[in-house]
């Protein structure tokens, strides 16, 4: 799953580095400023200027890290599904969220950036991921919610994507689309079952629901009038849709799926805005959304740790594996000799 | 009948126990690889214990379920080895509490997976024709799930001093377990009898022979084994299964009559 906007800057107060055009050939930038604007891709080998790829690289890796970092809200409910049935289907979507992450890592190394550095960047801090992840998942019915609007806004981000201007990113994010959208319509299913239980199962949906629909909506990024990087990822066909449209749509394809479900979103200025044709809703704790990305949510230190804590205890198993690999290669070459 | 149902439990209980067991790596494993391969072997063992309850519920014919035989039978009626339902630790009690460690989760998938591919083998022609069906499918997955630890067992023996220590503490810890393959519970002989299981104690060369070859070539060494054998089988557990099932239940019997 992912994502909140893809325009956070990695470190606070750290701004996308600008387009220095004087310093790159300026053929090589006309050719490449021609192909994007005929809508074209680029392939790795393909020339492009450096602080295209430093973006590609951090939104990438960005997303990548909040597949990784996204397995553990809804892990925290493997070991206790509450039916076999329940239990497959959340390890295969946790496992998905998993083969995500490997996509697009091996999308970002394309653009000469190793795994090993990129989770350098998560470990060390300096890499932010999707802040929705950074709260807790207190009750069975999360794992549905985060099904049906994470992953849900996860696709409304994401679709656009598959058209990015960046050929290897494009091609991952088609692959992915079409999981969430399967995570998302489980999601749906497993709480349509929850309403059709006890009151107990219907109060988890409700519960559920009124924890994460704030922070579903805030994963769509800033404003677009606060969002300084949008307009360079526009152009270079990065982001294709900005932030408060796509949030747009996600209020407006969620209303009637909510209303289906029998849930109450938790916001009373939602609204149907017969001028707009489109739902209105209240304001978005931007402070709160802020203090998350920045590290000081109810989980991220829990988040993060466990990460570094999974990749330290690793270690010796990667080396084992490496040190296999080097004594099988001499041997051959001694074989061989 | 019951002598099928209570095999079928053993060969269930099996399944589920390891499949929760490994499914505690999702999110925590060594290389992300290894996270996406340990959820493959888990959601393989969840799948055929589902089938397996499916087919003891429907013999059963009292209206019980899957879920019910999985969720709302108590430790001392688990039929599982004793072997599957120890943390991935060395020997500690149930109550306390140490780090994951990756070399004990191998050499017991290898352990069990190694034992797995003669039993499905043999029960491919068991006279329960839908426990035929669904030995034929497990084999296939048994035999990914011997290679996956078995090439990973080479690697950790055969790897640095570290891995190396590792793996051979853990083949001395978990060892001593699989004994209980070879002794024979009631259920099993009334299973051998009515032609629907196999008399594992028939597997034991072919499934030595797969052990000395991986550890030999791991770099290993097979320690002696005397001693306790453990009685999982018949429902004498260790202290580390009630914890296991505490977590596993806990959500279903909170809501015994919940739909999911
Ligand atoms: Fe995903
Ligand atoms: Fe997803
Ligand atoms: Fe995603």
């Amino acid at each position: 799953m992912y994502t909140q906007s893809f325009n956070v800057p990695d470190q606070a107060g750290q701004k996308t580095v600008a387009v220095t055009p004087s310093t790159e050939d300026a053929e090589l930038m006309a050719r490449f400023d021609a192909r994007i604007d005929a809508d074209g891709r680029i392939e790795p080998q393909d020339w492009m200027p450096e602080a295209y790829r430093k973006t590609l690289v951090r939104q990438i890796s960005q997303h990548a890290h909040s597949e990784i970092v996204g397995m553990l809200p809804e892990g925290n409910w493997i070991s206790r599904a509450p039916s076999l049935k329940r239990k497959a289907i959340l390890i295969a979507k946790v496992q998905d969220e998993g083969g995500h992450g490997l996509y697009l890592y091996s999308a970002a190394e394309t653009l000469g950036t190793s795994r090993d550095q990129l989770l350098e960047g998560l470990h060390s801090g300096k890499a932010k991921y999707s802040s929705i992840f950074n709260y807790p998942t207190l009750n069975w019915a999360d794992v549905g919610a985060i099904g049906w609007l994470v992953d849900g806004a996860a696709i409304m981000n994401q679709i656009p994507l598959c058209r990015c201007s960046y050929g290897p990113y494009s091609r991952a994010m088609v692959r992915v689309c079409k999981e969430e959208s399967f995570h998302q319509r489980q999601g749906y299913e497993a709480l349509l079952v929850m309403m059709k239980g006890t009151q107990a199962q219907r109060e988890m949906v409700q519960d559920a629901v009124n924890r994460l629909w704030w922070k579903c909506l805030a994963m769509f990024g800033p404003p677009d009038a606060d969002s300084p990087n949008s307009a360079q990822g526009m152009r270079w066909g990065i982001k294709r849709i900005s932030n408060d449209d796509l949030r747009q749509k996600f209020v407006d394809a969620t209303v009637p799926q909510a209303k289906v479900l029998g849930i109450t979103l938790p916001d009373p200025d939602l609204k149907w805005n017969e001028e707009r044709q489109h739902y209105d809703y209240g304001q978005i704790d931007w402070q709160e959304f802020w203090d998350t990305v920045e590290g000081n949510g109810p989980c991220n230190k829990e988040r993060l740790a466990t990460r570094v804590k999974a990749h330290n205890d690793g270690q010796w198993v990667r080396d084992a594996a490496q040190a296999y690999a080097r004594k099988q290669q001499e041997r051959a070459m001694k074989e061989a000799a | 009948m019951s002598a099928t149902i209570d095999y079928l439990l053993h060969l269930a209980d099996n399944a589920v126990v390891l499949g929760q067991r490994d499914a505690e790596w999702c999110g925590h494993g060594p290389i992300l690889e290894e996270d996406l391969a340990l959820a493959n072997v888990s959601l393989d063992l969840i799948g055929q214990a589902r089938l397996l309850y499916q087919r003891a519920a429907e013999l059963k014919g009292d209206g019980t379920t899957e879920d019910k035989l999985a969720y709302f039978r108590d430790s001392q009626e688990f039929r599982n080895y004793t072997l599957l339902e120890l943390p991935h630790h060395g020997a500690l009690v149930g109550y306390a509490v140490a780090d994951r460690d990756y070399a004990t989760t191998i050499v017991r998938n290898f352990l069990y997976s190694a034992l797995m591919v003669h039993v499905w083998d043999a029960l491919q022609t068991s006279a329960d024709s839908t426990l035929a069906g669904i030995a034929a499918k497990s084999l296939k997955e048994a035999t990914y799930h011997l290679h996956h630890s078995r090439d990973w067992l080479v690697r950790m023996g055969d790897g640095t001093d570290e891995s190396h220590t590792r793996a051979q503490a853990a083949v001395n810890h978990l060892l001593p377990y699989t004994e209980e393959f070879w002794t024979v519970s009631p259920a099993e002989t009334a299973a051998v009898e009515a032609g629907v299981g196999v008399d594992v104690r028939t597997l034991r060369a072919a499934w030595d022979a797969l052990v000395n070859d991986a550890l030999a070539e791991a770099t290993l060494t097979r320690p002696q084994v005397r001693g306790y054998v453990p009685q999982g089988k018949v429902g004498l557990h260790s202290e580390h299964l009630g914890f296991l099932l505490a977590e596993m239940q806990s959500l279903a019997r909170a809501h015994p009559d919940g739909c999911w």
